[in-house]
């Protein structure tokens, strides 16, 4: 049982730094994104699991040979007030800890839930009032905005693609059909359970490394997923060429200012400061670019089976240890 | 009924493209006539359109924040917050906006792009 707490407590650390650092700086994800994004799904469950279950596992050790008789002897405790001589300040700071934790991560996540559901009412209210219909689709809105934007708002039966008139004359409509399933694929990959999961793991534990390293992994992942997507009907050269039109326009208006003018260095500067302060960074562009340009092969299917194993071993590894020993003793 | 939905956007439109306030009574005669003219949204309720949908409508734009009653005349007046590029220019804020608690709002083709990548970009461009 001790080293139970011992184990599980160095497998949180190593899933909360050096873990998450050297996938950050793998060059497989991008022959193998889904592969990918699975991996980073163990690494972050894996990674709370472990924290609280070592916290609880600790805290318990006195009064229980495992988690299940602990977590009984506590029942105990609480609803029959059974002496707690057995357990010392640090077990019950330890305990404490895990609960609060636990209820931490649980409560971030439907809060995040909340206000990422409010702010896509209120865009989508808006939208419904500003955009027209567009002839690409029953889930596709057209809005009077001349700089080339396309973006999806999901919201299950509710979701919609919004085009720019600017895009639209900006893109060849095979451009354009690569961008429109491009933005489909979001919608029914459902990128937006993941987006939302991992923003939520982020706001939780802000000052972990891994929390911020795996939504901005996440976010490039799901680039490359629906990239992956477009590319099964439409050409590379195509796709290439939206992403270019698209993100050269979009940066227009700090260009278009004239050079020289005190106004426009600060427009630059602010976007500049903008653009690096998101979990969205610029090098998301580049590398799905590049990754285009100058494809790998996909990762061998043997790797990609080492992968998927990895990832099993991750979530059975803590799982085992907290529930196993209870089912045995 | 047609959706409240339609409704307010028909409102919206007509409230945008006229000169400052407007009643619900004349909101809905102009409703009427737009239905009588085009058979559009508001077709299914035609001339039977009453005045305290167009209220009921009004006043679910108003807790939106997109109309705003004037005070003290009766009946009242409504007028839009503000115009139709301004709530767009704000949803494109919105839309392309970083900040990063708005990051899984929704999914862009694109995110930021800095200058130097954009330039690459249309370098890119013009090989192709």
């Amino acid at each position: 049982m001790f080293w139970t707490s011992y184990f599980l407590a160095v497998l949180a650390l190593v899933l909360a730094w050096p873990v998450p650092v050297l996938l950050s700086r793998a060059e497989w994800p991008a022959r193998a994104p889904f592969m990918a994004m699975v991996l980073w799904q163990a690494i972050a469950l894996a990674g709370g699991l472990s924290m609280i279950g070592a916290m609880l596992v600790y805290g318990l050790e006195p009064i229980g040979d495992n988690l299940i008789a602990g977590v009984r002897a506590l029942t105990g405790i609480v609803l029959h007030n059974e002496p707690t001589t057995a357990l010392g300040f640090w077990h019950l700071f330890a305990l404490s800890a895990a609960a609060l934790l636990g209820a931490h991560l649980v409560f971030t996540l439907l809060l995040t839930y909340v206000k990422i559901e409010r702010q896509r009412r209120r865009h989508r209210e808006l939208l419904m009032l500003l955009a027209s219909p567009s002839d690409d689709g029953p889930g596709t809105v057209v809005i009077n905005h001349d700089s080339p934007v396309a973006y999806c708002l999901p919201g299950g039966a509710r979701s919609v693609t919004v085009l720019s008139d600017g895009l639209m004359a900006a893109l060849e409509p095979d451009e354009l059909r690569a961008v429109l399933i491009h933005e489909n694929a979001h919608l029914s990959q459902r990128h937006d359970l993941l987006l939302w999961a991992f923003a939520a793991w982020r706001q939780a534990l802000p000052w972990f490394p891994t929390t911020r390293l795996a939504q901005v992994a996440v976010n490039s992942l799901i680039e490359m997923l629906a990239d992956d997507a477009a590319l099964r009907t439409e050409s590379k050269v195509t796709l290439i060429k939206a992403i270019a039109i698209v993100a050269s326009g979009s940066a227009r208006p700090a260009e278009a200012a004239l050079p020289g003018s005190r106004a426009a260095g600060m427009a630059s500067e602010d976007r500049n400061m903008s653009g690096t302060g998101g979990a969205d960074s610029p090098r998301t562009t580049a590398s799905r670019v590049s990754r285009l340009l100058s494809p790998k092969p996909p990762l061998p299917s043997g790797l990609r089976a080492v992968v998927l194993a990895a990832s099993a071993l991750l979530l059975a590894v803590p799982t085992g240890l907290l529930i196993v020993p209870g089912l045995l003793g | 009924m047609a959706s409240l939905g339609e409704l307010e956007r028909a409102v919206m439109d007509l409230l945008w493209a006229g000169q400052g306030a407007a009643t619900a009574n004349t909101l809905r005669d102009l409703l009427a006539q737009d239905s009588a003219a085009t058979d559009g949204i508001a077709g299914h309720q035609g001339k039977d359109l009453a005045v305290t949908t167009v209220l009921t409508v009004l006043s679910r734009l108003e807790k939106k924040g997109l109309v705003e009653r004037e005070r003290g005349t009766r009946p009242h007046r409504y007028q839009a917050v503000s115009s139709r590029a301004d709530h767009t220019a704000d949803l494109m804020h919105e839309a392309l906006g970083s900040a990063p608690d708005r990051e899984a709002v929704l999914a862009r083709f694109i995110g930021s792009v800095s200058e130097s990548e954009a330039a690459t970009l249309r370098k890119l461009l013009g090989k192709n």
